[in-house]
């Protein structure tokens, strides 16, 4: 066994940013400003308006999770057959926009979709439009699919890079086409990937917030809600501490479900 | 007389402006045992795959019983490869990797068992059906890549390197094993190797590549008997391969020497290489040798001793049963039958090639230029160079004059004879150095001995 000391530091970093702050949330949750016991911050959550919300939030951070991996995977397998010096740029290209500030980015994409802003610009030469394009659910997925592809893209591309081309050479070899090589070896081989990118997506994506309000027309997504009750003009830390404890127990329920298919397929494929 | 199977017509295949392939006419009987046999580099392995369809030539046409095949993609053809790293599908056991072209044709679940099963008792791996493939020594998954590729009855299997991962008991066993494989199952095997000794061993038909191009195809006794050239004689099993001029037929000089041979149909004095198997001399008195010399080292090879024999300065290996003592004076014979002739590879002793005066003094070629005091051409004039293969030397450090490309290499027991390219022009150089054919080497000139003549009009008369 060895030693454990070099450990310790991360121990400490996880006592201090994960486990404290948890314990916070739970205290908060639970805990009325009088400092009484309450259950008030999960009745609110129980109003129809706040669950619409709270669904339409998930419901938004599927689709964008779906969108994702339809350009991400096809995209990590090209990229992971192109030439070495061709795919580290293609890379570099994928992660430049994560270098700049998120909200910047946000800000940029509403300067495209505004009424008269560039899409609508350019389709007006060709003669079409304007078009109604921010303030629509659409702009809304658009913000998120761009923000969150990245994180879709990394994940897959790094197992995609790791399937011996030989493997594909042979399947084909066998007489599969390629719907045959996509699902009997790209799928099976590529799967760790995407359930890690589909967890990297799906979980930031529900409780995103900024994205709906700026690109939703002043839509709120419960990232959103849970902002205004901890820095708006009415802070409730209570009802923002609840909505959180809810919120995160459904991604981790989702998560468990996701994982039990993990473990299934993989089987074979632990040495 | 069978039917071919596979012809390759005209073959040309080039990558990156490379060519890779030059030509390439080969045709293969039904159930033969053929062997790609050459180094690395000399296109073997692409032949194999042109024939699965992983690469389409760029010129010329591949024949599969008369049809042409060109452009059909790998899946919808009657081959099937074993390859190099066995590609085993990792995230499936042993039974289902057998299983996967099965699966594929829909084969119905009772006949996909008893043909799996058979299969695995065939490569004698019963009892492993629920194994994982990592979990398997290199023969073992050897076997699983093999079973999994003859399960679906190609009328073809092809073999990329299948037995270089294994070590030499397991290689040995392994070539048995194909051989009986082959046989018993009745499919054509297309085998690439760089071992000699395995290409010998286990085919039919053995064909010898070098740099793209077919040195020659035969039966193992004649790749091995009657090579087709030097690069051949060198490539398979040892040889003494030394410069001589064929007087007359049946009468060849060289080392000194005028020695009766079985050879004709040689232009008269023509410069050819001389070939003798090591087992084909005979070591003998002094009084009753052809040439003499010392005997310089010995080596027990197990069946027989490996001898070098040093005569004036040309190393002779001798393959015999009976030791000599390291030092002695030996004689060196052999008889007309074991002397093989053959053409040289490249025609002439020197390199002559056409240069530019390019300045005062100042000649170039291939892209090299050099001074040469009081040289006295016009600017412009086109000239010829004459340079010996001593004149080129090759030179691994940075700032050489050249880089070449290395066709073929022969060593002649004092030193090795290399044919190398540079730009579209062939050039002959010697060395004491152990280089690699197909890579690129550098290499300096000398300059100072190249005999500088003018060409054309002559410079002021």
């Amino acid at each position: 066994m060895k030693s454990k000391v070099p450990a310790y530091p991360y121990f400490g970093w996880m006592a201090v940013f994960t486990i404290i702050p948890m314990l916070f949330v739970l205290y908060f949750a639970f805990i009325g400003d009088d400092g009484q016991f309450t259950l008030d911050g999960f009745r609110r959550l129980a109003d129809p308006y706040m669950i619409a919300i709270f669904l339409k939030s998930l419901w938004l951070a599927l689709l964008t999770t779906i969108i994702c991996l339809l350009i991400a995977y096809p995209m990590a397998y090209i990229l992971s057959r192109m030439k070495l010096n061709t795919q580290r740029t293609m890379m570099l290209l994928v992660m430049l926009p994560m270098w700049m500030n998120f909200l910047l980015r946000i800000y940029a994409w509403m300067m495209l979709l505004e009424n008269n802003g560039l899409i609508n610009k350019l389709l007006g030469f060709i003669g079409l439009g304007p078009f109604q394009l921010i303030g629509t659910t659409g702009a809304i997925l658009a913000g998120m699919a761009y923000n969150f592809l990245p994180f879709m893209v990394l994940p897959i591309y790094s197992v995609m890079t790791k399937i011996d081309g030989s493997l594909i050479e042979a399947s084909q070899d066998l007489g599969c086409n390629f719907f045959g090589v996509l699902r009997r070896i790209l799928l099976p081989l590529s799967f760790p990937g995407v359930i890690t990118g589909i967890t990297m997506v799906f979980v930031p994506a529900a409780s995103t917030f900024v994205i709906s309000q700026r690109l939703g027309g002043g839509e709120l997504m419960i990232g959103d809600v849970i902002e205004m009750y901890f820095v708006g003009a009415e802070p409730n830390f209570n009802t923002g501490a609840s909505i959180s404890l809810v919120l995160m127990l459904v991604i981790l329920i989702g998560m468990g479900i996701m994982n039990l298919f993990d473990k299934d397929e993989m089987e074979g494929m632990l040495i | 007389m069978q039917e071919n199977i596979l012809t390759l017509r005209d073959i040309v295949v080039e990558f990156d402006g490379e060519r890779i392939l030059d030509k390439i006419n080969l045709s293969i009987r039904d159930n033969e045992f053929v062997t790609l046999l050459g180094p690395s580099g000399c296109g073997k392995t692409t032949t194999l795959r042109i024939i699965a369809g992983f690469v389409e030539p760029n010129a010329g046409e591949v024949l599969f019983e008369g049809q042409k095949i060109n452009g059909v993609p790998p899946h919808m053809r009657q081959v099937n490869t074993v390859f190099q790293r066995y590609a085993l599908f990792p995230h499936l056991d042993v039974f289902e990797n057998v299983a996967f072209g099965l699966r594929i044709k829909k084969t119905p679940k009772d006949e996909l068992n008893r043909r799996v099963m058979e299969m695995l008792e065939l490569v004698d791996l019963k009892g492993f059906e629920k194994r994982s493939v990592q979990s398997l020594s290199g023969g073992q998954q050897q076997r699983v890549a093999i079973a999994r590729a003859v399960v679906g009855k190609p009328r073809m299997l092809l073999l990329d390197e299948p037995l270089a991962a294994l070590d030499l008991k397991l290689r040995k066993e392994m070539q048995l094993e194909l051989k009986n494989i082959q046989q018993s199952l009745g499919i054509t095997f297309v085998f690439v190797t760089h071992d000699q000794e395995e290409a010998l061993s286990m085919s039919d038909t053995v064909v010898v590549m070098q740099d793209g191009v077919i040195q020659q195809i035969g039966t193992p006794e004649d790749i091995y008997n009657e090579p087709a050239n030097a690069f051949v004689a060198d490539f398979i099993g040892d040889s003494n391969i030394l410069d001589g001029i064929m007087k007359r037929d049946f009468l060849v000089s060289f080392e000194g020497q005028e020695c009766a041979c079985l050879d004709r149909d040689f232009a008269p004095n023509e410069r050819v290489d001389v070939v003798i198997r090591p087992e084909d001399v005979d070591i003998v008195p002094t009084q009753l040798g052809i040439f003499t010399g010392t005997v310089e080292s010995s080596l027990f090879k197990g069946v027989h001793y490996e001898i070098v024999v040093d005569v004036s300065g040309y190393k002779w290996y001798i393959h015999t049963t009976d030791n000599v003592e390291i030092g002695a004076q030996v004689g060196l014979k052999f008889g007309p039958e074991d002397l093989h002739i053959m053409h040289k590879m490249f025609d002439g002793t020197t390199n002559v090639l056409q240069g530019e005066v390019v300045g005062e003094d100042e000649i170039e070629f291939l892209g090299v230029r050099f001074t040469r005091e009081n040289l006295g051409l016009p600017v412009g004039a086109p000239v010829r160079l004459t340079f010996s293969p001593y004149d080129i030397i090759v030179a691994p450090e940075e700032d050489r004059d050249a880089t070449v490309y290395v066709e073929s290499v022969i060593y002649k027991g004092r030193f090795s004879e290399l044919i190398v390219w540079k730009d579209e022009t062939q050039l002959i150089l010697r060395t004491q150095r152990d280089e690699q054919v197909a890579t690129d080497i550098g290499v300096d000139f000398n300059f100072d001995h190249i005999k500088i003549e003018p060409l054309g009009e002559k410079a002021d008369a």
